[in-house]
């Protein structure tokens, strides 16, 4: 996994409640068995004004040019700024890959799914939670400032605005942990695999039927 | 000290390690494989030259991308007609047998949607912890277990260790008084609860659902309530276990036999709060005022009885709800204020593992026989949840009532809950779906889906718009 310290980049602003992961990346595209390519399909029926198929080439489709991504104040941006419970619905990981493909580091919202928002700390996209305040301040200053830039340091749990206003956020530590260091989760795990052994023996004790086969 | 919850108790149950960090290693007793969200895991495993932690805690099946009619079913996997849903479906089979992993492929009669085949088999049991790359996974909460979807990493650190990394969620109680009137159905329940809480009330809880009405729900009912868990924010919903949560279980080709048994059943009897228990928060509804339930925009909290007309957005004080709602209403092409009934349909759906279940086919059989789909429909599907159900269903009859009254019957699968084969909608066409997402495009790219029961779906398909299944012609629940 990719090491997260500190980031800086262009937001851009998603000014829209309940982004659901279907809205993130449609199904068509979950066909694929590979990680990586989804980027091109981030977002895929607000961006473009037809229909994407998998494995199309997307360079010459029609752009809706109001969405926000095909903004040209917005190109190179890093960092998303959302509005609340974004990422609901469906569990798929298709979305923080297709976050992460298209160059997203950074989430900025007010809540989350929470399937969606683990999934982000797998991949190396941080999920930060503000307040709906300090949200509403981030979108503000993004409209107003064109090539609107934060700085965020994962260290610190902070977010720096380019006035250098910083609001602070909270991080779970073992996720802060393993996004510091870019660790791979089963590695660690692993590790206890005395504990799970132990545990097993215990429970095929007390619960055999638990551990029968389907065969 | 106060009792515990039933989730307290699964929670306790597996635990394996509480770090000091707050996280902790859960076990995990089961997990279901389908096609789309494995590949990378497995993926994941092989390049890192790990094996599967313990094989027997593994069950797979393809359900997404199976295509649903019997010609293109008839050779099994060769035979799905689009290349790439071929190649993941190809790719599960090719893993689990790579892995040793048990599969009910394509051409089994054991195939179906994971969550309406685990139940269905006795994988799942009560006092488990399930979880699946899949959000419905909650169905399985219905048997008393702790169920809830996870994403593709947590998929291969699953098979890789067993055990999931996790964080204790807080507990909530909702709780469903008095009874139900009839033609109002476990569905109606479950979107009157999302409507009361929200897509996101739920979020960072383990809700239980309990009361009269609840308990008085059927399994197979507890399923649906459970399945939908996830659109109200909560990844995981439960029941208690109870006599016929047992009965349901009893007999099942992987429930347990003998001394086994005995033991289990004594075992499971613990599995419900202690009275004593404290929720974080508990929510009542009444039951008996619960109407047969419609979504009219674009997430399942838009929902309303079938007797309302749809919002008027100038009537919404808040600035983003209402933005939300006009934005609903475009997409959904709905003038403020017009009746719910008067939405005229293009197609409906009967399925998903939402309602695909006996019950619901039976449910639905009861509602259109004697009569004929209205003649400004385009299609109206009926697609059982596994092959099991197909067969009881044959078996029954209701195959030959819903041909004749002129709805298709195919073969099981997810279909067009989500439009990865080749059942969708077109561009701004309206489907009464038993399913259990309206999002924006779920159906088929500009689709417009409205959730309902199977009975309402049912009623619809006959009317050729919604009508309340309590009025309806010919209703004999
Ligand atoms: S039926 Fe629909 S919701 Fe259920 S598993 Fe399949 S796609 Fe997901």
């Amino acid at each position: 996994m990719q090491k997260f310290e500190q980031h800086n980049g262009i937001v851009a602003p998603l000014d829209r409640a309940n982004v659901d992961t279907d809205m993130i990346i449609p199904k068509q595209f979950l066909k694929s068995i590979k990680r990586s390519g989804f980027g091109p399909n981030l977002f895929d029926e607000l961006r473009y004004l037809d229909e994407g198929q998998p494995d199309q080439d997307c360079s010459g489709r029609p752009l809706n040019t109001e969405f926000v991504l095909n903004q040209d104040r917005y190109q190179g941006c890093s960092i998303l700024l959302a509005r609340e419970n974004f990422g609901c619905g469906s569990s798929r990981e298709h979305a923080p890959w297709a976050l992460d493909d298209f160059g997203f580091r950074v989430v900025i919202a007010p809540s989350y799914a929470e399937i969606f928002y683990n999934n982000c700390f797998k991949n190396g996209l941080l999920p930060i939670v503000l307040s709906e305040t300090e949200v509403d301040e981030l979108f503000a200053g993004v409209e107003a400032t064109e090539g609107y830039q934060l700085q965020i340091d994962l260290h610190k749990q902070q977010v720096v605005t380019p006035g250098g206003k910083t609001f602070s956020f909270e991080v779970d530590e073992f996720r802060k942990h393993c996004l510091l260091n870019g660790l791979d989760d089963i590695g660690l795990t692993l590790q206890h695999a005395d504990a799970i052994n132990a545990y097993e023996a215990k429970r095929s004790q007390e619960a055999p039927w638990l551990f029968s086969s389907f065969k | 000290m106060a009792g515990k919850t039933l989730y307290d108790k699964l929670w306790d149950a597996h635990l394996v390690k509480q770090q000091e960090d707050g996280s902790a290693l859960l076990y995990i007793d089961l997990q279901l494989l389908h096609e789309v969200t494995s590949p990378q895991a497995f993926e994941g495993l092989r390049l890192a030259g790990r094996q599967p932690w313990r094989l027997s805690g593994n069950l797979a099946t393809p359900d997404h991308n199976v295509p649903t009619t019997a010609k293109e079913r008839e050779i099994g996997v060769e035979g799905i007609e689009d290349p790439v849903s071929k190649i993941q479906v190809k790719t599960l089979d090719d893993n689990c047998d790579e892995f040793g992993i048990t599969e009910f492929k394509m051409k089994d009669l054991r195939q179906g949607i994971v969550h309406v085949v685990g139940p269905e088999q006795g994988a799942t049991l009560p006092g488990m912890t399930v979880v699946c790359g899949d959000s419905h996974t909650s169905t399985h909460g219905a048997f008393g277990a702790l169920a809830h979807g996870i994403g593709t990493s947590e998929v291969e650190h699953v098979l890789a260790t067993q055990c999931l990394i996790a964080k204790k969620m807080k507990n909530m109680l909702v709780r469903v008084d008095g009874q139900l009137q009839p033609g109002v159905t476990a569905k109606d329940v479950v979107l009157a609860i999302i409507g009361k809480i929200g897509t996101a009330g739920g979020t960072g809880y383990a809700v239980e659902f309990g009361g009269e009405a609840i308990r008085s729900l059927s399994i197979e009912g507890r399923m649906t309530v459970c399945n939908m868990a996830i659109e109200a924010g909560a990844r995981a919903g439960m029941v208690a276990v109870d006599d016929n949560t047992i009965e349901y279980v009893k007999g099942r080709p992987f429930a347990p036999q003998g001394d086994d048994w005995d033991k289990a059943v004594a075992a499971w009897s613990d599995l419900h709060s202690d009275d004593d228990a404290e929720f974080d928060v508990t929510v009542i509804l009444n039951g008996s005022e619960i109407k047969p339930q419609v979504t009219w925009g674009t997430s399942p909290e838009m929902v309303l009885p079938v007797d309302a007309t749809v919002p008027d957005p100038s009537q919404e004080a808040d600035p983003t709800k209402k933005q939300g709602i006009e934005r609903a209403l475009e997409y959904m092409g709905l003038e403020a204020n017009q009746a719910i009934e008067s939405i005229q349909l293009d197609r409906v759906f009967i399925g998903s593992c939402t309602n695909s279940r006996i019950e619901d086919l039976r449910e639905a059989a009861a509602v259109v026989k004697g009569h004929t789909v209205a003649s400004t429909l385009k299609q109206a599907l009926v697609v059982p949840g596994s092959g099991l159900v197909k067969t009881q269903a044959e078996a029954e009859g209701l195959d030959k009532i819903f041909i004749e009254a002129g709805l298709e019957w195919r073969e099981p699968g997810c279909s067009m809950c989500l439009a990865m084969n080749a059942d969708k909608l077109g561009q701004g066409e309206h489907c009464a779906s038993t399913s259990n997402r309206n999002f924006e495009g779920r159906q088929g790219f500009g689709g417009r889906t409205h959730l309902v029961s199977p009975a309402m779906a049912a009623a619809a398909a006959i009317a050729g718009h919604f009508v309340d299944v309590r009025e309806f012609n010919g209703y004999n629940g």
